[in-house]
């Protein structure tokens, strides 16, 4: 069990020792480094690759269809034959773009999306780069995505482009700041900026002590979880890339590669942004029983699942619903769990416990009620006939 | 009442039993009703008819087409292509030596079908017809419309049986016909004096000019 737990670190460090025997020392590591950067620069592209199929599977089978099978057993060469279109498809390039930044916004959007995998705790010591600022360093990397999107925007010099693009700028404004919030109660609880130290600190009761499973952890999951899917534009808060609207957003005027890098970046936002769920609130690679690695990925997969579930069923917000949800109820409820966690830790757990679920619920059906429009009484006359 | 978000907990359910139900379900039960076309098939409906094909009895020389040119006249498109065959002394004879249809003409309505006196010509059920080459494999000559009688009678069983069956009576009224002519024939011969145009009847009169 402990060497299938640690099956890809020890394969690692064989690799290490083997190149030690005819590699300078100073090389052991800068390869030590490189595999790392191999291993991330290999899992994110098949990740997404395979998250496109995983989607047009789930989403077909809920819509009564199959999905692609063509290619393949299930269709499982389907993404290489994806690519292989892809690659071999024209570049068109608006006459009048800005060549340079339509050039450079594809590539500016995968580079966040790739960098974030880094502090990504995939298993018991699996985490790449173990920051001391892992929490701030994800959100911080994953915010920039705003500005390669906007550039793809504003690159192009086409109305729907920007309009996509404006929109995402206020969508992910927006949304940042109850993600953010969200996650100060974990940070609280945990104690440490560090995603392992996060993921060690829910290991208590046989690696089942999860953040889930509090009220306040309950309450930030489900905000961190929302804002999550605005932030990588996934259906139903898809507002900048809306087919019906503005054709396809900020990459209206992308083809080929380009337009597969915004997907990959896409598809690759939405799994880490999983993974960073996973390991805030689901306790990371806890569990008992299997090993950690495949805990990680079994919680990432079933946030995905939720992902394209909500794809699925849910049709697109109006900009100023998606609007009022972050401001109006997400903002607010995140404050009150903030405080609500500070009570919990400050009080005894009987009180503690009912006390915060009553905070929350109360708040929660407060800021509902507040947040209903006003829908005038129909007027009967009394005299009318 | 309804409380803050059931209205989503309520659709996400409905896709969720979808998807389920898409795995452990038959298509009665809600789950998937897809056909894969290539591998699998709907059965073929015996009323399906789409491209003409031409008919024959027992082998292909036997065809039932007599080049009368009629199913190429009323063919609304005009996909129908007919050059009678001549003997050795450039006598015509009633069989056609070039019989084309252009499919990529034809339109299937079915009038070819309805118009022919001779039952020659019948709507087939052969959809698979695509090509990468429009020219010579849409063309199809006559080598690649005949088809037989027992074709027929497996793609339409009904209307081959009753066709089968009306040719038959045909056929029967016809031999009595004869069997009566020649009957009255000998019957005249014994007789003394014979009528002189009795056995073979006066050629026809023009048929009526088609523009």
């Amino acid at each position: 069990m402990e060497a299938l737990d640690q099956i890809f670190v020890s394969l690692k460090q064989g690799i290490l020792n083997a190149a030690a025997g005819f590699l300078p020392a100073w090389t052991g590591p800068l390869l030590s480094v490189a595999i790392s950067i191999g291993a991330i620069a290999l899992l994110g592209p098949v990740t997404m690759m395979y998250l496109t199929l995983l989607e047009r599977k789930v989403v077909g089978r809920m819509q009564n269809r199959i999905g692609p099978n063509r290619v393949g057993k299930w269709g499982v060469l389907q993404p290489l034959a994806d690519g292989v279109k892809m690659l071999t498809k024209e570049d068109i390039v608006p006459a009048r773009a800005d060549r340079l930044l339509h050039l450079l916004a594809p590539l500016l959007i995968v580079m966040p999306a790739l960098l974030v995998f880094a502090v990504i705790p995939f298993g018991k010591h699996m985490t790449a780069v173990d920051l001391s600022v892992g929490v701030l360093y994800f959100l911080a990397i994953s915010s920039t995505t705003t500005i390669a999107i906007f550039t793809a925007a504003w690159a192009s010099r086409n109305k729907y482009s920007l309009l996509g693009g404006m929109r995402a700028a206020a969508q992910m404004i927006s949304y940042e700041i109850p993600m953010v919030l969200s996650a100060v109660p974990i940070l609280l609880a945990s104690q440490s900026l560090s995603t392992h130290a996060i993921v060690e600190a829910q290991g208590g009761f046989h690696g089942l002590q999860w953040f889930i499973f509090t009220p306040w952890g309950f309450v930030a999951f489900i905000i961190f979880f929302l804002c999550g899917v605005a932030e990588c534009n996934r259906s139903p808060f898809d507002l900048p890339e809306a087919e019906s609207e503005i054709i396809a957003g900020f990459h209206t005027e992308y083809s080929g590669m380009k337009f597969a890098l915004f997907y990959m970046a896409e598809f690759m936002n939405s799994f880490t942004l999983s993974g960073l769920a996973t390991t805030l609130f689901l306790g990371g690679w806890q569990g008992p029983f299997l090993p950690s690695w495949v805990w990680f990925f079994g919680k990432t997969y079933a946030l995905i699942f939720i992902m394209l579930w909500f794809r699925g069923t849910l049709p697109r917000f109006r900009v100023d619903q998606m609007m009022n949800l972050a401001w109006k109820l997400l903002l607010p409820l995140s404050l009150v769990n903030v405080i609500v966690t500070g009570f919990w830790f400050f009080v005894n757990p009987p009180l503690a416990i009912g006390g915060s679920i009553a905070i929350l619920w109360l708040s929660g059906w407060i800021l509902v009620r507040l947040n209903q429009s006003y829908l005038p009484e129909k007027r009967t006359y009394q005299f009318a006939d | 009442m309804m409380y803050f978000g059931e209205g989503v907990v309520k659709g996400m359910m409905v896709t969720l039993k979808a998807f389920v139900a898409s795995y452990f379900k038959g298509p009665e039960d809600g789950g998937l009703f897809t056909v894969e076309y290539p591998e699998q098939r709907l059965p073929e409906k015996e009323n399906f008819r789409n491209f003409p094909f031409l008919i024959y009895d027992n082998t292909p020389d036997n065809l039932r087409c007599v080049a009368c040119d009629i199913c190429a006249k009323e063919c609304p498109p005009k996909c129908i292509y007919i050059v009678r065959e001549f003997d050795k002394d450039n006598k015509p004879l009633k069989r056609p030596a070039v019989f084309n249809i252009d499919h990529t003409v034809c339109m299937n309505c079915g009038i070819c079908e309805e118009a022919c006196p001779f039952d020659a010509i019948y709507m087939d059920h052969n959809f698979e017809i695509a090509s990468a080459e429009r020219n010579e494999n849409l063309l199809f000559r006559k080598d690649k419309l005949l088809k037989s009688n027992e074709y027929f009678h497996k793609i339409r069983p009904t209307d081959a049986t009753a066709i089968d069956e009306r040719r038959a009576a045909a056929e029967a009224k016809k031999k009595a016909a004869e069997a009566a002519a020649a009957q009255k024939a000998a019957a005249a011969q014994a007789a003394p004096k014979p009528a002189a145009p009795g056995t073979t009847t006066p050629p026809a009169a023009e048929p009526p000019k088609t523009v």
